[in-house]
C-alpha cells in the first residue's frame, strides 16, 4: 500500500525523524493561513500524489507570500498531474501540502527497503540527493554506498557511520545522520514498510538534516496489524476496478488489451497473459480468482471483467486441483445465465472432473468456445476479440 | 529415488484440525503418504480424522518420529509454526501459508540459518509431490505419473500445467517442488536443482520462473559450471507492466531490475532450452531427451 507524503512525513515525526514544518490543506482558501502560520518567507506547496518526479511536472512551487501560496494552491488542486511515473493519463491532485522553506546546504539520498538475495533489509545512502536514483545507480553505481542490516541485532551505529563517511559527510553532519538513519530503520520495523525512501534528505545551512520528501510503502500482508495505516489508504489513486476486484478478494490489474482473463493462480495468469500476446492479443487485465475459487467468485469475477468495456473477449484458464473443473464449469454457466455476458467466452480447463466440466459446458447449450490447452484457447480468444 | 520426500517420509500437519489442513491431511494419505499425526496448540491429546493431535511440534515429533511437516496455519502465526518446526528437528518444513508478513519471515528466515538441518520449502506454495511416492501439500496427486522429470517451479498451477503437459506425452516425474512466489522462501531453484542433479533418478528438469528478484538469474549463473542435465525453462510475466505486483508477492519489476526478457536471456545463455509459450514445456523436454 501507498501513501501520500505528507502522512509518511506524520509517521516520521512520530518516529524521531526531523521533517520540515508543513500543513496539508484540500481548498486553496486555507493556504493563506497555513502560509501565514508557517511564519517563513518562502513557503513551498507540493501537490500529494502517490507517484514521484512531481517536481518537474509542475506539482512542486515555491510561494513568496501567503497570497501567492493560495494562487499556486488553487493553480495544483484540481489539475491533472502527468510525471514519468503517472502515464500519460496523469492523476488529479486532490489535496496539497504547504512546508516551510528551507536554506539548503547539500541534498542526500536515504532508502531502506529489503534486498531479496540477501534475505536482509539494506540502507542505501548516497550524495546525489534530489535526482532520480534510478538514473543515478545507473551511471554513476559508486555513488550509491550499501549497508545490510543483521534481522536478528538491527542497526548498529558504526554501519550509519560508515553510510554517512562513505557519502562524504563531514563529522558534525555525520553524528545527525546516524540519528536520522537509526530512526528511520526504527520506522521501516515498526511500520512493516516495504520501502521507505527519503529524497532528499537535505543538510540545511545551519546544520540540520531534515526529510524534506517522504515515500513509504508497506507490506499489504502486514497491515492486519497496522489498522491506523490502513485508514490512510487514499482510494482515489487506485483504479475503481482493482478496488471493487479487492473486495471481492480477487486479485486484479487492469491493462490496456481487449481480451479479459480469469485465471487461478498467479503465475498461471501471467503465462496467460504472455500466450495472449504471443498469439498476437492484448490482455485486458490480470486475474487470479485465486486456487479455492467457488461459483460465487467466477460470477463476482465475471462483474469485474464485464465492468471494462474494453473487453471483447474472455478467455477462461483454469486448472482444476482443489477447484474442480465442474464446479467451474457450473459457475461460469450460472454467471453467464444471470448476468448476461455479451462477449464470446473461451473456457480452457483441465485437471480435476474435467470430463464432467466440459460435458455440463457442452450441455448447456451455451455459446461457448472451448479449447484443448493453452495455446489454442489463447489463439481462439485473440480472433473472436477481432 | 526422487528427493526430499518419499515412503519413508513421515509427515505430520501443522494446523491440521482446519479445514485446509484436514482437506490436504486426507488427501496426502489416500495418497499413500505416512501421515502420522497432527499439531494445534490447545488440542493436544485429542484426536482429529483419527490422527493424534499434539500442542507442540516438539511433542509430535518425540511420539511420531516425524522427519517431515506441512504447515496449513493462517499468515500472522505462519512464521511461527516454521520455526517450532525448526526448532524441534524436522528436517523438510514445507509452508503452504499464503500472506506472511516479509518481516515475519526475514525473521524465520534468521532463526534458519542456526538449524542447518532443516529444509523450509515455501512459503506461499503448492508443496511437493513425489509421484507414486508421497506428498506434501496440496498438488493433485491425480495429474502426476511416476518418472524421472523433475519440476521446480514459483508457481503452483503453473506446476500442475507442467505436470500434465508431460503426462500426456508420457513423461513421468521424478518429484515436483514448488518453491513459492514470495520475496523470501527457504528453497531456493538452486536448491532444488543441486538436489536434482544428484538424484540418479533425475533425467531432466523443468525449472518454472517469474519475474522479480534475481533467483532465476543467479540460477543461470551456477547451471552454467554445474549442471549437466538437459533443463527446460519457462518465465511468467514477459508481458507484465513494471512496478505491480502480479499476484505474487514476489512478482513484480522494480527499478527496472527482475524482467522476463533479463532472466530468459540469462537461462538461455547457461544453455537452458527456453520456451517462450507455457504451452510448449513439455514438448520442448521430449525434444532435449530424444537428442
Amino acid at each position: 500500500m501507498k501513501i501520500h507524503e505528507y502522512q509518511a512525513k506524520a509517521i516520521l515525526a512520530r518516529h524521531g525523524v526531523p521533517v520540515p514544518r508543513g500543513e496539508v490543506t484540500f481548498t486553496a482558501a486555507d493556504a493563506v493561513e497555513i502560509a501565514k502560520r508557517l511564519g517563513t518567507k518562502v513557503v513551498v506547496v507540493k501537490a500529494q500524489i502517490h507517484a514521484g518526479g512531481r517536481g518537474k511536472g509542475g506539482g512542486v512551487k515555491l510561494a513568496r507570500s501567503p497570497q501567492d501560496a493560495e494562487k499556486l494552491a488553487r493553480g495544483m488542486l484540481g489539475m491533472k498531474l502527468v510525471t514519468h511515473q503517472t502515464g500519460p493519463e496523469g492523476r488529479v491532485v486532490a489535496r496539497v501540502l504547504i512546508e516551510e522553506g528551507l536554506q539548503m546546504q547539500r541534498e542526500l539520498y536515504v532508502s531502506i527497503l529489503l534486498d531479496r538475495a540477501a534475505g536482509k533489509p539494506v540502507i542505501m545512502a548516497s550524495a546525489a540527493g534530489g535526482m532520480d536514483i534510478e538514473e543515478v545507480a545507473a551511471k554513476t553505481p559508486e555513488k550509491i554506498v550499501r549497508a545490510y542490516i543483521e534481522p536478528g541485532v538491527g542497526i548498529v551505529p558504526f554501519e550509519a557511520r560508515q553510510l554517512g563517511f562513505g557519502i562524504g559527510l563531514e563529522a558534525p553532519h555525520v553524528n545527525k545522520f546516524v540519528k536520522v538513519v537509526t530512526a528511520l530503520y526504527e520506522t521501516y520495523l515498526a511500520t512493516d514498510a516495504s520501502l521507505l525512501e527519503i529524497n532528499p534528505l537535505v543538510v540545511t545551512a545551519s546544520g540540520d538534516l531534515l526529510a524534506l520528501d517522504a515515500k513509504m510503502n508497506f507490506d499489504d500482508n502486514a497491515l492486519f496489524r497496522h489498522p491506523d495505516i490502513k485508514e490512510l489508504r487514499d482510494t482515489a489513486e487506485e483504479d475503481p476496478l482493482e478496488i471493487e476486484a479487492a473486495k471481492f478478494s480477487l486479485n486484479y490489474i487492469h491493462l490496456d488489451g481487449n481480451i479479459g482473463c480469469m485465471v487461478n493462480g498467479a503465475g498461471l495468469a501471467m503465462a496467460t497473459m504472455d500466450i495472449i500476446k504471443l498469439a498476437g492479443g492484448e490482455p485486458a487485465n490480470f486475474l487470479d480468482v485465486g486456487g479455492g475459487a467457488n461459483a460465487e467468485q467466477i460470477r463476482n469475477a465475471f462483474k469485474i471483467l464485464m465492468s471494462d468495456k474494453n473487453v471483447k473477449a474472455v478467455l477462461i484458464n483454469i486448472f482444476g486441483g482443489i477447484l474442480r473443473c465442474d464446479v467451474l464449469a457450473q459457475g461460469v454457466i450460472s454467471a453467464v445465465t444471470e448476468l448476461g455476458v455479451p462477449v464470446p467466452i473461451v473456457i480452457r480447463m483441465e485437471g480435476t472432473n474435467v470430463e464432467e466440466g466440459k460435458r455440463l459446458l457442452k450441455d448447456s447449450g451455451m455459446n461457448f468456445t472451448t479449447a484443448d490447452s493453452m495455446d489454442e484457447a489463447a489463439e481462439k480468444a485473440v480472433l473472436l476479440a477481432g | 529415488m526422487a528427493v526430499l520426500i518419499d515412503k519413508s517420509t513421515r509427515l505430520i500437519v501443522q494446523g491440521l484440525t482446519g479445514k485446509e489442513g484436514t482437506f490436504h491431511a486426507k488427501q496426502a494419505a489416500a495418497y499413500g503418504t505416512n501421515v502420522v499425526g497432527g499439531v494445534t496448540p490447545g488440542k493436544g491429546g485429542t484426536t482429529h480424522e483419527s490422527w493424534p493431535i499434539f500442542d507442540t511440534v516438539q511433542a509430535a515429533v518425540k511420539k511420531t518420529g516425524a522427519n517431515a511437516s506441512v504447515i496449513f496455519v493462517p499468515p500472522a502465526f505462519a512464521a511461527d509454526a516454521v520455526m517450532e518446526a525448526a526448532d524441534a528437528g524436522v528436517a523438510l518444513v514445507v509452508c503452504i501459508t499464503e500472506g506472511i508478513p516479509t518481516l515475519d519471515m526475514m525473521r524465520a528466515m534468521t532463526f534458519l540459518k542456526a538449524h542447518p538441518e532443516t529444509r523450509l520449502v515455501g512459503p506461499n506454495c503448492p508443496g511437493l509431490i513425489s509421484p507414486g511416492k508421497a506428498k506434501a501439500g496440496i498438488i493433485p496427486g491425480n495429474i502426476c505419473q511416476e518418472g524421472r522429470i523433475g519440476i521446480v517451479s514459483k508457481s503452483g498451477t503453473l506446476t500442475y500445467e507442467a505436470i500434465h503437459q508431460l503426462t500426456r506425452l508420457g513423461l513421468g516425474q521424478s518429484t515436483c517442488i514448488g518453491i513459492g512466489g514470495d520475496p523470501l522462501i527457504g528453497t531456493s531453484h538452486i536448491d532444488a536443482l543441486k538436489l536434482f542433479a544428484a538424484d540418479p533418478e533425475t533425467d531432466a528438469v523443468i525449472m518454472i520462473g517469474e519475474i522479480g528478484g534475481t533467483a532465476e538469474e543467479d540460477a543461470a549463473a551456477w547451471i552454467k559450471g554445474h549442471f549437466k542435465k538437459p533443463i527446460v525453462g519457462f518465465i511468467a510475466g514477459q508481458t507484465a507492466p513494471p512496478g505491480r505486483r502480479m499476484g505474487h508477492a514476489g512478482a513484480i519489476i522494480a527499478g527496472g531490475k527482475g524482467t522476463a526478457a533479463e532472466k530468459m536471456a540469462a537461462l538461455r545463455a547457461a544453455g537452458v532450452k527456453v520456451v517462450q509459450s507455457p504451452a510448449d514445456m513439455g514438448k520442448a523436454v521430449t525434444e532435449l531427451i530424444q537428442v
